[in-house]
């Protein structure tokens, strides 16, 4: 079967974002220890890094794709897929786990139809694994975005998705 | 200067040495792993560690810096037990196959455990699966052998300049790959073969293509017959026990016939060919305005290399092609003729110093009239080895012996072209007195040999008014210095000569590998010691006096640069730029 395919090069051209990574790889031209910081701020304009982001990162940094690739799987802070609008954190932390946060994770894939790390087809929620976030007197908890979830029961996880 | 004591033993080193080095120093052996000075001083594999008076904790050598009073221990039960303990670690999830590994017996994992006393398991856990990574013609990757040491990631980066492997992900799940967890295939990859070098296990290694060559040789159908690269005859010998260097062309010959082929050629012949192509396009493009400056192009991970990064460049490349296709193209023409045998039925094996020339022997380019290949299979050095010890050949016991002819006589020339600067030595010998037509007495042109990263010498033609410039680098990271200088229009040059491989190919990816990395350029000045004894030794020196070459234009060529020599001798290239696919995300 026959793929429609649309030219990635118009389509970027066209996204004033890449002009915006441009400029922001030349502000780290010729300074040490560029990789990490410019990585992390092309990440807030992405969202996460696309292939090509990393290529020109590479490029611009003048040094090999593969250096960049292994930075940007080395730290969880780094993601290479699209990350949703909002971003569900499951704390996993021992006082969370012990009471029961398995369930919740269980029933958030369920819900979402999609497994950890993953993202919803239609864009809006990530969902991710998190250590203890200090809230064990609420556990087990989980976050969205900046807002905390505690106490909770996997009865109460439809109830708090459909605020978002 | 510093004063230390390691052991007990005081020893004075220079400011800024680290304490592996003073150790040594010292007459001290610290075991290392992942250490390759200059290159990979990571302190990665824990191997090295030593207790330091008023330090907490075991420190690694490689990377902690002498100082004056210093007290040092290098063998206390706490820095056996911490090494033994790390190294039993990294065996438990590297795979227990030893005896079935195309490392053994030669390599550094194994040589830690039995100098260490290994003797028990004493870690189960989980094990790496990785599939392995056959997608290349030259070279094997077997992630489950990986150490993590990284010495290849530091070989392909900085002495390379290419770049692309490197560690992917973290922790138990890290793996040295390409980007993105793909094949070799996939990426830039030139196939030159010094991770393969460097790699302390079976982690990286040669693709073996033996059992085709021993299939080929049993086959009664086939006429088989094979060539040998420069760099193979003063490097084969350590395989069998002589020094680095040892020239054993007249044995290595000999076990070839042994072995079954049935002519037995030398690529030096092809060579003397190159130079008399060669120099005759550099000096048409000197004369009618051509590109310059003109690049060698007998090393195919060079020309690899220059269609990934540099295609731009790429008409600078001396349409030439390399001796082993030269050769290949004559075997199944000119010497299928004159034995009267049909080109299918010739199957040419190539030995080579050379990871790159199992691709290169692949490319469609090198494909001829009759729609054969030039050449059938390439064998690295190391698979020639093995090959013999499997036929039982006893190679220290045997006779010397010659080349075949038509294709196995050459001139010192052709043998210089196994280390760097030799085949541009070779090419001025020529060169030089084409032009000049006076006799150039003192052959050897000092400032183009040895190990420095480029190398630039000028030659005045007497007779005329040019003064040849020429630059020579080895080493890709090298290379890239005069590139970037073409690019830049910097770069006075006429000619350029360009090996891949640090060295020339005396230290090829498909060489005996060094005993110890941290001993490599000792090594290769050795066996580049031995290339150009066998240069000396040789009764002609200029390529334009190998009788059988000049036989070859008077019967079969025609005219130098001619038709058919463009024919048969000249290939082009590809342009295939550095991203080649995208990146198969985890």
């Amino acid at each position: 079967m026959m793929e429609a395919k649309q030219c990635q090069g118009c389509q970027q051209m066209r996204d004033p974002r890449y002009e915006q990574l441009d400029e922001l790889i030349k502000s780290y031209q010729d300074k040490k220890g560029a990789l990490v910081p410019l990585l992390h701020e092309a990440q807030e304009i992405f969202g996460y890094l696309p292939e090509e982001v990393q290529r020109r990162v590479a490029d611009g940094l003048g040094i090999p794709l593969s250096e960049v690739y292994g930075v940007a799987t080395f730290y969880s802070l780094f993601s290479l897929k699209p990350r949703g609008k909002h971003k569900i954190g499951v704390c996993l932390g021992t006082a969370c786990y012990v009471r029961g946060a398995g369930a919740i994770l269980a029933e958030l894939e369920k819900q979402l139809g999609i497994r950890v790390n993953d993202t919803t087809a239609d864009g809006k929620f990530t969902l991710e694994i998190t250590r203890c976030i200090g809230a064990c007197g609420l556990s087990p908890v989980m976050t969205v975005d900046e807002d905390v979830f505690g106490r909770l029961t996997p009865e109460k996880i439809k109830e708090i998705l459909a605020r978002y | 200067m510093i004063k230390l004591t390691i052991d007990g033993v005081t020893v004075a080193v220079p400011e800024g040495t680290d304490v592996l080095a003073a150790a040594k120093a010292a007459g001290i052996r610290i075991p290392t792993l992942c250490y390759m000075e200059k290159y990979n001083e990571i302190g990665a594999c824990r191997l090295c560690l030593v207790e330091v008076k008023g330090m907490r904790g075991l420190l690694a050598a490689c990377t902690l810096q002498a100082s004056d009073g210093m007290e040092v221990y290098t063998n206390t039960p706490a820095v056996r037990e911490a090494r033994r303990t790390n190294l039993e670690l990294l065996l438990s999830d590297h795979p227990q196959d030893c005896l079935i590994c195309v490392r053994n017996g030669q390599c550094e994992l194994q040589s830690l455990a039995e100098e260490m006393g290994i003797r028990r398991q004493r870690f189960e856990g989980e094990k790496s699966a990785y599939p392995l990574d056959h997608s290349t013609l030259s070279i094997m990757r077997d992630p489950n052998k990986c150490v993590l040491c990284r010495r290849c990631v530091a070989v392909c980066k900085q002495v390379q300049g290419v770049g692309v492997l490197g560690a992917v992900e973290r922790g138990f799940d890290t793996i040295v790959a390409p980007e993105g967890g793909c094949l070799l295939h996939d990426v830039a990859c030139v196939l030159c073969g010094q991770c393969v070098m460097v790699c302390p296990t079976g982690a990286l290694a040669e693709v073996d293509n033996t059992e085709e060559v021993f299939a080929a040789l049993n086959d009664k159908s086939k006429h088989v017959i094979v060539q040998t690269a420069p760099a193979v005859r003063v490097a084969i010998g350590e395989e069998f026990g002589y020094p680095p260097g040892t020239i054993v062309t007249g044995k290595m010959v000999s076990a070839l016939r042994r072995l079954g082929f049935q002519a037995v050629f030398d690529t030096d012949f092809a060579a003397d060919l190159t130079i008399w192509e060669e120099a005759n396009e550099l000096l048409e493009r000197l004369n009618n305005g051509g590109t310059l400056p003109m690049i060698t192009s007998c090393s195919p991970g060079w020309i690899k290399f220059i269609e990934h990064y540099y295609p731009d460049l790429i008409e600078h490349l001396s349409t030439c092609k390399s001796p082993q296709q030269m050769l290949g193209a004559l075997a199944k023409t000119y010497y299928a003729e004159k034995i009267g045998v049909s080109p299918e039925d010739i199957f040419l094996v190539s030995v080579m110093p050379c990871t790159a020339k199992k691709f290169e022997r692949a490319r469609p380019e090198m494909v001829g009239e009759s729609g054969l290949p030039d050449v059938d299979i390439v064998l690295t050095t190391r698979e020639l080895a093995r090959m013999i010890k499997v036929a039982g050949i006893d190679l220290p016991q045997l006779p010397d012996s010659d080349f075949d002819s038509p294709l196995g006589l050459s001139t010192g020339a052709g043998v210089i072209f196994g280390a760097t600067g030799g085949v541009m030595e070779a090419a001025l010998r020529t060169a030089y007195e084409w032009v000049s037509g006076e006799a150039l007495t003192n052959v050897e042109l000092e400032a183009v040999r040895g190990l420095s990263g480029v190398k630039e010498a000028e030659v005045k033609l007497p007779g005329t008014d040019i003064t040849l410039r020429v630059a020579v680098a080895h080493g890709l990271a090298n290379a890239r210095q005069l590139l970037d200088k073409i690019r830049t229009g910097k770069a006075d040059y006429h000619f350029i000569e360009i090996m891949a491989c640090p060295g020339g190919c005396i230290s090829g990816g498909g060489q005996p590998r060094p005993a110890d990395v941290n001993e490599f350029n000792a090594l290769r000045e050795q066996r580049i010691k031995g290339v150009y004894r066998a240069d000396r030794d040789l009764p002609l020196r200029k390529s334009h006096e190998n009788p059988a070459v000049k036989e070859l234009y008077d019967t079969y060529l025609g005219e130098i640069g001619g038709e058919r020599a463009h024919h048969l001798l000249h290939t082009n290239y590809t342009v295939r730029g550095k991203y080649l696919r995208t990146i198969r995300q985890h």
